[in-house]
């Protein structure tokens, strides 16, 4: 049996006092990303054709590499934080649940430093 | 994980066919879902003719028709008949709304009506609201003051003040919008819902409370209030025409900006 009141259910462990920065992160590299996937499309598109040559003149300006990590940071980030609502929406499993959301953040971490790392050695040869 | 399938004891079958006794060029049917707790029946859906020529325009007149002259172990709620006291709830022709301001003649072919979605079930049309009452509880839906009351004055606010609840005093909790809301259905035992999340903006937008920090913090959560993914079934569905998703909105910009 279950004596506990419905207010009691409903009040819980009290607010967890987060979240809002998970929700305003989310809105801003929704807006970066923006921008620098148009940025990076246009570039992408200019480039004539699967010359490595060009390619690597494009990646040794440093604005292009900065440009490129601020575009890889965002949308990894942003993957993250969105998987990781939908994975809150859907998974009751709280193990599972907590499991999940680490895996996706540990992904996303590991792609964000992988990517990195490969631009800057491209871009400082 | 979320459950997309009914449990077996849910699946809905088929039920009786109530004629009308005279024939009518207005005959209009009404399927309505019905569910015993006496017994280990599955729910039905029940199919009953009513003559429009002799009935009044809402559906709601209808269900009172149907109760009173066809079947009397039809089970709703009910109470005031105008849209104010939010009793008749329940999601007539695929949508939620209001029995009683829901006119027959907007709905072109059979009548469905069922209770509201993802709540408990008690009888036929009749939810448990248990759960959604205390969430309401849980927000302290009063005035809190720390200010002494002045001395024989009433809690002055101006007529702007006063404008700022518009749109949010007319709630009357019905619950039509947090039912609509998939994220309510799957994640209710924690997230608030559009109606308590409406009632408590109507609070933080008194200008005449003093605890709009702390009802701020309570609100601060993943679950209480970051579950609104503004998919805006709540706005689309109430029977009042209010906006629940902007009071929520407006909650967020707020929890936002004080940081």
């Amino acid at each position: 049996m279950n004596y506990r009141s419905p207010l009691a259910k409903v009040l819980g462990h009290g607010s967890a006092k987060e979240g809002s920065a998970h929700w305003w992160w989310q809105r801003l590299t929704a807006l970066a990303l923006v921008p620098l996937t148009l940025w990076f499309t246009y570039s992408v598109a200019r480039l004539s054709g699967p010359c490595m040559e060009e390619v690597y003149t494009w990646f040794s300006s440093p604005i292009t590499s900065t440009m490129l990590i601020a575009f890889i940071v965002s949308l990894f980030y942003h993957t993250q934080l969105g998987i990781q609502v939908v994975l809150e929406d859907y998974v009751r499993h709280e193990g599972l649940k907590i499991l999940s959301i680490l895996a996706v953040k540990a992904l996303s971490a590991i792609l964000i430093i992988l990517s990195t790392i490969s631009i800057l050695q491209v871009t400082l040869g | 994980m979320g459950k997309l399938s009914l449990p077996e004891n849910s699946v809905v079958g088929r039920g009786r066919t109530y004629s009308a006794e005279k024939k009518s060029n207005r005959l209009k049917k009404f399927k309505i879902y019905r569910w015993n707790p006496d017994g280990d029946a599955n729910p039905t859906m029940d199919t009953y003719e009513v003559d429009l020529d002799n009935c009044g325009r809402m559906v709601l007149d209808a269900l009172i028709k149907i109760k009173n002259e066809v079947d009397s172990t039809l089970t709703f709620r009910r109470s005031c008949r105008e849209g104010i006291c939010g009793s008749c709830a329940m999601n007539i022709d695929g949508t939620n709304t209001l029995a009683c301001i829901k006119p027959i003649e907007e709905i072109r072919s059979t009548v469905k009506i069922y209770p509201l979605p993802h709540l408990p079930v008690l009888k036929d049309l009749v939810p448990d609201m248990t759960h959604f009452y205390a969430q309401y509880a849980s927000i302290k839906p009063w005035i809190q003051k720390r200010s002494p009351p002045s001395a024989g004055r009433e809690n002055l606010q101006s007529v702007e003040e006063r404008e700022k609840l518009d749109g949010l005093y007319e709630c009357i909790l019905c619950a039509c919008c947090s039912t609509s809301c998939p994220s309510y259905w799957w994640n209710s035992d924690r997230y608030l819902g559009p109606a308590v999340l409406l009632q408590a903006y109507r609070w933080i937008a008194d200008s005449r409370d003093e605890a709009v920090g702390e009802r701020l913090d309570e609100l601060e959560d993943p679950f209480r209030l970051y579950r609104c993914h503004t998919i805006m079934n709540c706005t689309n569905t109430c029977p009042k025409h209010l906006n629940p998703g902007k009071a929520i909105a407006e909650i967020k910009k707020l929890i936002a900006t004080r940081s």
